[in-house]
């Protein structure tokens, strides 16, 4: 049963790249349809964009739990790295910083790891906090003080703390009859990214089909109530098709994730968008130049991935 | 003969010759430098620009602004393995050949030029000690600035890069700028921060004729912070 589940996803979503990839080789070859030739590099780059992370995946999920959990850890850290770049530091905050990436991100991802939710639920808000305010404050530097840790701590959660839920999906024991086992739950990840991936499309286009009332100008120019309300509804409808692949849910409780799922990560892209706003950046990948932007891509991801969790935890039984 | 004036083109590039001081390397110290390289710039998290300009293993004189102890490992880090062979750092001896692991790494891995700054005499000035040990192939790596800034400001450049103009007009002078880097290793810290930094070269530009030191310096200077954006 399992497998079958696991193939039918797989097919469906390279009959999908496939897809797009030929729609989009068309569209360049043919620049007398009347599109914007901008918006047909953006859909052509984004497709790219989505090989590159299905083989990513599909190569961590093959190789194991283990290896899925390095992989977010690796990313954590990367985007940890872009947002601290981002936000001015003093001297002060020199030595907490190095904790934070060498001991606080690599001890949480290891409780993750040995699925420890008691132990990493609570070690980066509570214990990594501590740490860092008490850690500038030895520093003898009281400039701004609450401003510096804040800003230390907001990486640390969003970066780091948040997006680990996706990859502690994989330890969520799952039984019962739509199957359980390891491919389930990798079948579970999957279709989180899935959900926040389609999510992010689906404001976009409903934002430009009938996108007019902005939900704050001064913090993003395309994001939309409009945007929001189909995107939350496309993404639910989605997710309700789907139910079947993703193993503890009924089609109903696949659609109410979709619909939390989207409304997060529109939250998540809407937060990301002030931060950068306020420092007068386009993207984190414009921030240094050469760098890809982790951040922009994870954004949706980081804050959907708890609340995801947490629905999936109350569906299987298995207790907040 | 060159005059410095007339030089408003790039030399021809010089082939790589095996310069002295290289051949003896052994494998292992080629290695080591190959991985610090790959780790240097991971660690830095560097993105490397080149604006208006080329890697080339023709004789250069690299300066840059001066942040913190990476820098001249990360520059030295970020060009092209070949440029990378004939390039060596200048740096301060007090620093440098302190301990086992700094003097192998100073003298047998990057093939630095250490400069004692404790001892500068008339007759044993470091420009010339430099032009010396450079000979006609390798290229330099310096910073003007004499030592890091404090306020995270590029200071007034030292005349030392004049000199080297003055010395030897044929050698093209490369702007270098640092950006970021003084996050990742402040001054006075010894762990460093994996923050994003870019490191960004510049044309090539030489001593004017009759261009005044002073003039020079300033240009120079401004050349390293038009880099920057």
């Amino acid at each position: 049963m399992n497998d079958i589940r696991t193939i039918a996803l797989i097919t469906g979503v390279l009959a999908l790249l496939t897809g797009a990839t030929v729609v989009g080789q068309f569209l360049k070859r043919h620049p007398d349809r009347g599109l914007d030739p901008a918006a047909v590099r953006t859909f052509n780059l984004r497709i790219r964009g989505w090989w590159v992370l299905c083989t990513v995946l599909a190569a961590a999920f093959w190789l194991g739990t283990t290896a899925t959990v390095v992989l977010f850890g690796l990313v954590s850290f990367w985007a940890l790295r872009e947002f601290i770049t981002l936000t001015p530091t003093r001297k002060g905050d020199h030595r907490a910083l190095f904790w934070v990436f060498f001991a606080f991100t690599p001890l949480h991802y290891l409780l993750v790891g040995f699925n420890r939710y008691d132990i990493f639920s609570v070690f980066l808000p509570v214990y990594a906090t501590l740490f860092v305010l008490a850690r500038v404050a030895f520093a003898g530097d009281y400039k701004r003080f609450l401003e510096r840790t804040a800003k230390i701590q907001a990486g640390l959660v969003v970066c780091v703390y948040c997006l680990s839920f996706a990859p502690a999906l994989l330890q969520i024991p799952i039984e019962g009859a739509a199957g359980g086992g390891r491919s389930a739950n990798f079948r579970l990840l999957f279709f989180l990214i899935l959900l926040v991936q389609f999510a992010d499309c689906m404001q976009y286009v409903w934002s430009r089909m009938l996108g007019r009332r902005l939900v704050a100008a001064n913090v993003s120019s395309n994001r939309t109530w409009e945007g929001l309300l189909g995107s939350a509804t496309s993404t639910a409808l989605l997710a309700a098709a789907l139910w079947w692949a993703a193993p503890p849910f009924q089609p109903w409780q696949a659609a109410l994730a979709g619909l939390v799922v989207a409304t997060m990560g529109f939250a998540g892209g809407m937060t990301m968008s002030a931060i950068k706003r306020d420092r007068g950046v386009k993207d984190y990948g414009t921030l240094v130049v050469g760098h890809g932007g982790v951040l922009d891509r994870i954004d949706s991801i980081c804050f959907a991935a708890p609340v995801f969790y947490h629905i999936t935890l109350l569906v299987t039984g298995a207790g907040l | 003969m060159l005059s410095p004036a007339d030089l408003t083109e790039p030399v021809a590039p010089t082939p790589p010759l095996a310069s002295t001081s290289k051949a003896g390397r052994s494998a292992f110290c080629r290695v080591a430098g190959l991985s610090l390289a790959a780790l240097a710039r991971l660690l830095a998290g560097s993105s490397v620009r080149w604006i208006a300009s080329q890697p080339d293993t023709c004789q250069r004189i690299y300066f840059a602004n001066h942040t913190s102890h990476l820098d001249a490992l990360i520059i030295w880090a970020s060009l092209p393995q070949p440029v990378r062979e004939v390039t060596r750092p200048v740096a301060a001896k007090d620093y440098w050949s302190r301990g086992i692991v700094r003097r192998w790494l100073a003298e047998e891995v990057f093939d630095a030029i250490l400069i004692d700054r404790t001892a500068i005499k008339v007759h044993q000035s470091p420009v010339d000690l430099m032009l010396r040990e450079a000979g006609t192939t390798d290229s330099l790596i310096v910073f003007p600035e004499g030592s890091r800034s404090v306020s995270g400001e590029v200071d007034e450049f030292k005349s030392g890069l004049y000199y080297l103009a003055k010395k030897r007009p044929d050698i093209e002078l490369i702007p270098v700028h640092i950006d970021n880097l003084n996050r990742v290793l402040p001054r006075g810290e010894f762990l460093p921060v994996p923050m994003l930094s870019c490191i960004s070269f510049g044309p090539p530009l030489w001593l004017e004729r009759g261009e005044a030191k002073a003039d020079f310096l300033a240009r120079a200077r401004r050349a390293v912070l038009s880099l920057k954006e």
